[in-house]
């Protein structure tokens, strides 16, 4: 199995041993202008790299190219050797996070979870549920209605998905790290650390820089490709 | 080789800009020329009708109206669709370009429509299948332009214009069976000829005339207009700086 | 692909119960809207009975409209469209879970309303059970081609009334069916015709507008 084919044989690897992601000369447009262009960035298993640059650089143009969100002006984005857009296994070997939450004002914070974990055909079983708030330290709010929880929380509990990851899957992070309290923040990177160790590669950005708990990242400044 | 490099030739703005350019004048002066005879003998030569009188000569316009009306409807699906699928950014302003024109025709048909009904009808408005159709489709144009005007960032227009294009002309052909099946249940009007079955040859050579003139008229419109919108667009790129230096 | 519909439907229930004022606003608004029309026609039974099919379906066709404005618009703002699109699953399935959604929250109500606004507006019992058997067939297409058209307005200023403008003249077809089934049941007339053409209209709609509302979500998310 090698990473460097066109062909679709991602289907033969397992989800244990982690694929690579590269980005290719890649371009954003933004209204009339480009953002940036030329990027190219590859991420190979068990790395991490933090996407840094001022604002306004494209950090989360970047990230929604890279998961398929939207299409490149020029370039373009590869998983295991394969276009993203022919691969029929990248959305699920990939979690993206965004810088919105995706939870409902209206459902708990469970009812939430388990519709994500759901449509991500992840468990979504009440054990394998409660687990993952747990980790994340919600295990006390799992049936308050999102509406009433803090800014913190509400990351917190968008971040529980990730407790849900067993496998070497890609992540995609837009600003994890935000709203968190230190506890917060600690129990992220525990979580980094886990799912690099086994393999998982993590693609973040993060407008200050990861602290002392955080795993060893690759920095990659989208400022100079502009 | 040289096949394959016409079909895409004008897909630049740049050039299209440039062929706009050199055939516009000609395509107006052949539209004004074109009318001219046209209605001189629709309105002049051609002789009056049996039934309906002299009233009857608004037909002129109104028919090669509601045909630019529809064909302009189709290409600028078409259009969209080319835009969106090749991703050819010319073919989506085209597009743009076209409704406006369209919807023209449109309410140019609708209202002729009315003057011919009137003296037949005694009202300025029937319900007549066609004239309803006729209707829908201004509405359709409509939405089409509120839609892409609504939108800021203009690929997102162009996209969502194609779709939206795409559906009504499924639906138009849907929506004209529908509405004929609702006016002979209801014993609506109708607004037609009721002349001899055989049309006199002037009365034909002036609608032919007419027809091609709104052909020639729509041609010069539309390109004018997407020139326009080329300009806008690439605004910063080379080409345009320098059409703006230049002047 | 059919737990992904399972877990987008069931989810837009649970909101919508959660709402449960907002969700039978639709509702109220109908039957605010028809009884309208007497106050401005005048009470005559006679005129009631001949405009009752066409008033009870335009206003049933505006509700639609007005509360499918926003179908996409709070899935849009919290990131949850985002996470639904990129899971993997058809953006069909996606607009064909959301559609069924609405008409189970907002067009099953309208029809269920129905039969007491028909006596508002003293239709017959025969003419009435058209009325409701139109509308049953009629109002899933409007929640199709509702879904379609947020889909092409997600995010924009005016896009309650954009969505009206847009789609309203697609909508012709399925009201001309409709209403026209009730008005030949009350010339002595058999339907059959009408709800052969209403049902066939239904099945190109749920083939075309799910992907056509896939294509402009992933459109509105580029």
């Amino acid at each position: 199995m090698t990473a460097t084919t066109t062909s679709p044989t991602n289907a033969l690897r397992s989800p244990a041993q982690g694929a690579t992601l590269a980005a290719v000369d890649l371009a954003c447009r933004r209204g009339n202008r480009l953002l940036f262009r030329g990027v190219n960035l590859e991420l190979r298993p068990g790395e991490a790299i933090w996407l840094r640059g001022h604002n306004g650089c494209g950090k989360t143009s970047l990230l929604r190219l890279v998961v398929g969100l939207s299409v490149p002006e020029s370039g373009r984005v590869l998983w295991a050797g394969a276009p993203i857009g022919e691969s029929n296994s990248f959305a699920h070997e990939r979690v993206y996070i965004g810088h919105a939450n995706a939870m409902k004002d209206d459902l708990t914070v469970i009812e939430s979870l388990r519709f994500l974990a759901r449509i991500h055909g992840r468990d979504s079983g009440v054990d394998a549920l409660h687990a993952a708030l747990q980790r994340v330290g919600l295990e006390g709010r799992r049936d308050a209605i999102v509406r009433t929880l803090s800014q913190g929380q509400r990351r917190r509990a968008a971040l529980a998905r990730l407790a849900l990851e067993h496998t070497a899957t890609l992540w995609v992070l837009d600003e994890p790290y935000d709203a968190l309290d230190a506890e917060g923040i600690g129990r992220v990177d525990a979580l980094l650390l886990e799912h690099l160790a086994r393999g998982g590669s993590v693609l973040l950005t993060s407008h200050s820089s990861p602290g002392g708990g955080a795993p060893p990242m690759t920095e990659f400044d989208l400022g100079r490709f502009n | 080789m040289k096949g394959t490099l016409r079909w895409t030739t004008f897909a630049a703005p740049s050039r299209f800009y440039a062929l706009a350019g050199a055939l516009n004048p000609w395509l107006w002066a052949l539209a004004v020329l074109l009318a001219l005879a046209g209605l001189y003998v629709g309105f002049l030569v051609a002789p009056t009708d049996a039934t309906q009188g002299d009233s009857y000569r608004i037909i002129f316009i109104h028919v090669p109206a509601a045909w630019m009306s529809m064909v302009l409807y189709v290409a600028m699906a078409f259009w969209a669709a080319v835009g969106w699928m090749l991703n050819a950014r010319m073919a989506s302003m085209l597009a743009r370009a076209l409704a406006p024109t369209g919807a023209l025709f449109t309410f140019l048909a609708l209202w002729t429509g009315s003057f011919w009904g009137k003296p037949a009808w005694g009202t300025w408005w029937v319900w007549d299948a066609r004239l309803t159709s006729e209707l829908i489709l201004l509405f359709l144009y409509l939405g089409y332009i509120a839609l892409v005007s609504s939108i800021d960032d203009v690929v997102r227009g162009d996209k969502a214009g194609a779709v939206l294009a795409i559906v009504g002309v499924i639906n138009v052909p849907i929506i004209y069976f529908s509405v004929r099946w609702w006016n002979t249940l209801h014993q609506g009007a109708t607004i037609s000829m009721t002349a001899a079955p055989k049309m006199a040859h002037t009365m034909l050579l002036a609608m032919l005339l007419m027809t091609l003139a709104f052909w020639a008229y729509a041609f010069a419109v539309v390109f004018t207009r997407a020139q326009a919108l080329a300009l806008e667009r690439e605004r910063d790129t080379d080409w345009v700086r320098a059409l703006a230096t230049k002047r | 692909m059919s737990s992904a519909f399972a877990a987008v439907y069931a989810r837009d229930l649970r909101l919508a119960l959660r709402r449960r004022v907002e969700a039978l606003l639709p509702v109220v608004f109908f039957v605010v809207a028809v009884s309208l029309f007497p106050l401005g026609v005048g009470p005559e039974p006679q005129t009631l009975r001949q405009i009752a099919a066409g008033v009870v379906w335009v206003c049933a066709l505006l509700a639609s409209m007005l509360s499918v404005a926003s179908l996409y618009a709070q899935d849009f703002n919290d990131g949850s469209l985002e996470q639904m699109m990129i899971s993997g699953h058809a953006g069909t399935v996606i607009a064909a879970a959301k559609a069924s959604a609405h008409w189970t929250v907002t067009g099953a109500p309208l029809v269920v309303a129905a039969p007491l606004i028909g006596l508002l507006l003293d239709v017959t019992s025969q003419s009435l059970l058209t009325l409701v058997l139109s509308l049953l067939l009629g109002t899933p297409i409007l929640s199709l081609l509702g879904g379609m058209g947020a889909a092409l307005t997600i995010g924009l200023r005016g896009a309650g009334v954009l969505l009206i403008l847009l789609i309203l003249p697609l909508s012709i077809p399925a009201l001309i069916f409709g209403a026209g089934a009730v008005a030949a049941v009350d010339s002595g007339v058999s339907a059959a015709g009408h709800f052969s053409l209403l049902g066939a209209l239904l099945i190109v709609t749920a083939l075309v507008a799910p992907p056509a509302t896939g294509l402009a979500l992933r459109i509105a998310l580029e």
